[in-house]
């Protein structure tokens, strides 16, 4: 049997007529509002969008943690209902379990699931070894750099083979070095296990770097403003953040988020704001408009 | 070679600069090829521990000099404010000491002491711990169990002695209740604490790798308040021998709080002395026994 199960790609989240309501003392509280994404099985896809403006809670409810007040997701046809192993997740925090070493870690999944413990060693020492992290399990989580630690959540996400991986922010607390490195090795596991992966971010050369596709949120209530493809070939490559391709899909990116944060700030659509604005088309794609 | 510079002053509170200086520097770059010589380890292992050695040694000074004050006020029989004439001088109490470690009586005290703490202390955890745990998960167990033990937890354990020595039937009894009751609301309350201070994020992620309740509560739950219930375990052990204690002095018959209580009634002023230092080091042994079992149970804390 093999350890790591590689299979014809599935993994089709849908997202449709999404909306979601927190409720609070003032009343419900909209979060995410009319929204409709997908991610096609095998896709590398991100939202990105002003910080408060419901990409948490987007993906929270596409792990199954958060019920939407309307609308439906669904992940190959199927209703998600709660949480559950088929969507792996990996938390801008590492949430590594301090109590357990890092094999122990990443062993958890497939205990759950009820593996014999020689047989889910030998997985877990497999997945380390494809990280990079042998020689660290058995380390207790705090003992690592936190690149270390992402690299453990997320070979830990994927041990029991999910569908879908979901990434909230996973890289933000890292430095920018680690974090090229990290996308580096995110991008090598995904094209190995041709998973889909719904990635959360306020980075825009990171969601233009790894993705196949971007999703770009209005403020709170979010929606989504614009989806952007990207054309741009793989394997990809760190120099290809100066090509002229990269840099025009980045401006036009910019330009959106920053209409927004503008908005989140509270106002002063004027002239800034003003010079993204014919590029609002939702679901058109932005490299055909520049 | 580096020996006599090590060998100096080992309680010294401020070695002498010259020990950090170039002379033995070489020997601890090394490579590992050839094996380090003796000195050069012991010296390693003295700078590695140099901050340790120097709490031990000023630790040491300072009980002998708690020792040396507590002896010249007894021997000049100081009244200032306080009356030292009829305490007893540490000789005295050392004397005493070494005429009850061979005196049956006296270890019998000590091991009833002991045997109570043990029951009670043990009851209270095996007690307490559970139900902190199961009213931290479940709404309405919290609700119905806490009001009751916000009402009971005020109560000092000592007065519940009358009450007590009512509802047991035993002497023996009823001074393990008063302990069990002095202990219980201590990891109780800690482990409820530690319960309430669980990252959700962990749940969620121990949700998503396919965790059911069962196995979120005993992955995730308890190692995660395992931290607060040893602090619950260590308060609850203090305050079952403070119950004890004045337990055994109000209602026993043996133990070390009657042993010293009874020495006063038989105005045996260093057995006094001697009961107290007893209680204190049973006391400490017995938080020491708690903190060693912690660190074997959380190895994670260990650093
Ligand atoms: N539990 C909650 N109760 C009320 N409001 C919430 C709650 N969680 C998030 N929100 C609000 O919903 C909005 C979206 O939050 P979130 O999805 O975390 O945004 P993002 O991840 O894009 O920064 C925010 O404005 C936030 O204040
Ligand atoms: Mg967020």
């Amino acid at each position: 049997m093999s350890e790591i199960v590689v299979r014809a790609p599935q993994g089709h989240i849908e997202v449709k007529n999404f909306s979601l309501s927190y409720d609070s003392i003032e009343g419900p509280v909209e979060a995410v509002t009319e929204t409709q994404i997908h991610v096609k099985p095998g896709e590398f896809v991100s939202i990105v969008g002003p910080s408060g403006c419901g990409k948490s809670t987007l993906l929270n409810a596409v792990a199954g943690f958060l019920k939407p007040t309307t609308g439906i997701v669904t992940v190959d046809g199927e209703k998600v209902n709660g949480p559950s192993a088929e969507r792996g997740m990996v938390f801008q925090q590492y949430s590594l379990f301090p109590w357990k070493t890092v094999r122990e870690n990443v062993e958890f999944g497939l205990k759950m699931r009820g593996m014999p413990r020689s047989q889910r060693e030998r997985a877990a020492r497999t997945l380390l070894g494809l990280a990079g992290l042998e020689a660290f399990e058995k380390h207790y989580p705090e003992k690592l750099s936190g690149g270390m630690k992402q690299r453990v959540g997320i070979v830990r996400a994927l041990a029991t083979g999910p569908k879908v991986l979901l990434l909230d922010e996973p890289f933000g607390a890292l430095d920018a070095q680690t974090r090229v490195i990290m996308q580096q090795i995110l991008t090598n596991m995904w094209q190995r296990l041709k998973i889909s992966v719904l990635f959360v971010t306020h980075d825009i050369d990171e969601a233009i770097f790894l993705s196949d596709r971007v999703y770009c949120m209005t403020a709170r209530p979010g929606s989504i403003k614009a989806e952007i493809p990207i054309p741009l070939e793989r394997p990809r490559q760190q120099s290809m953040m100066m090509s002229s391709e990269f840099l025009a899909l980045r401006r036009g990116l910019m330009s959106l988020i920053r209409e927004e944060s503008l908005k989140a700030m509270g106002g002063e659509i004027t002239d800034l704001g003003m010079q993204g604005l014919n590029i609002e088309l939702h679901g058109a794609s932005l490299a055909d408009v520049i | 070679m580096s020996s006599p510079a090590l060998v100096r002053h080992p309680e010294d509170g401020m070695p002498a600069p010259a020990i950090a200086e170039p002379g033995p520097a070489p020997a601890v770059i090394t490579p590992p090829t050839t094996p380090p010589s003796f000195g050069a380890h012991a010296l390693r292992w003295y700078r590695l521990n140099r901050a340790g050695l120097r709490a031990i040694a000023i630790g040491v000074i300072s009980l002998l000099a708690f020792l040396l004050v507590w002896h010249l006020l007894t021997t000049f029989r100081v009244v200032f404010f306080v009356r030292f004439t009829n305490v007893p001088s540490p000789l005295a109490v050392y004397a005493s000491f070494t005429k009850a470690i061979h005196d049956p009586k006296f270890l019998l005290h000590v091991l009833l002491s002991c045997r109570r703490i043990f029951f009670g202390f043990s009851l209270a955890a095996i007690v307490a711990v559970p139900l902190g745990l199961i009213m931290g998960r479940f709404k309405l167990i919290h609700e119905i169990i806490f009001p009751v033990a916000e009402v009971l937890r005020p109560i000092p354990a000592i007065a519940w002695v009358p009450m007590a020595i009512m509802l047991w039937p035993t002497n023996e009894q009823s001074i393990v209740y008063i302990t069990f009751l002095g202990s219980f609301f201590p990891i109780l309350v800690n482990t409820l604490h530690g319960m309430s201070l669980v990252d959700p994020v962990l749940v969620r992620a121990a949700q998503c790798l396919g965790a059911r309740e069962r196995s979120i509560f005993r992955e995730v739950y308890f190692p995660a308040s395992l931290p607060h219930i040893f602090t619950g375990l260590t308060v609850g052990m203090g305050v079952a021998w403070v119950s004890l204690i004045a337990a055994e002095m109000i209602s026993g018959q043996y133990g070390i709080g009657y042993f010293t209580w009874e020495a006063y009634s038989l105005v045996q002023y260093a057995d006094i002395a001697l009961g107290m230092i007893a209680i204190g080091v049973l006391g400490l042994g017995s938080s020491m026994l708690i903190r060693g079992a912690g660190q074997l149970v959380m190895p994670w804390r260990t650093r």
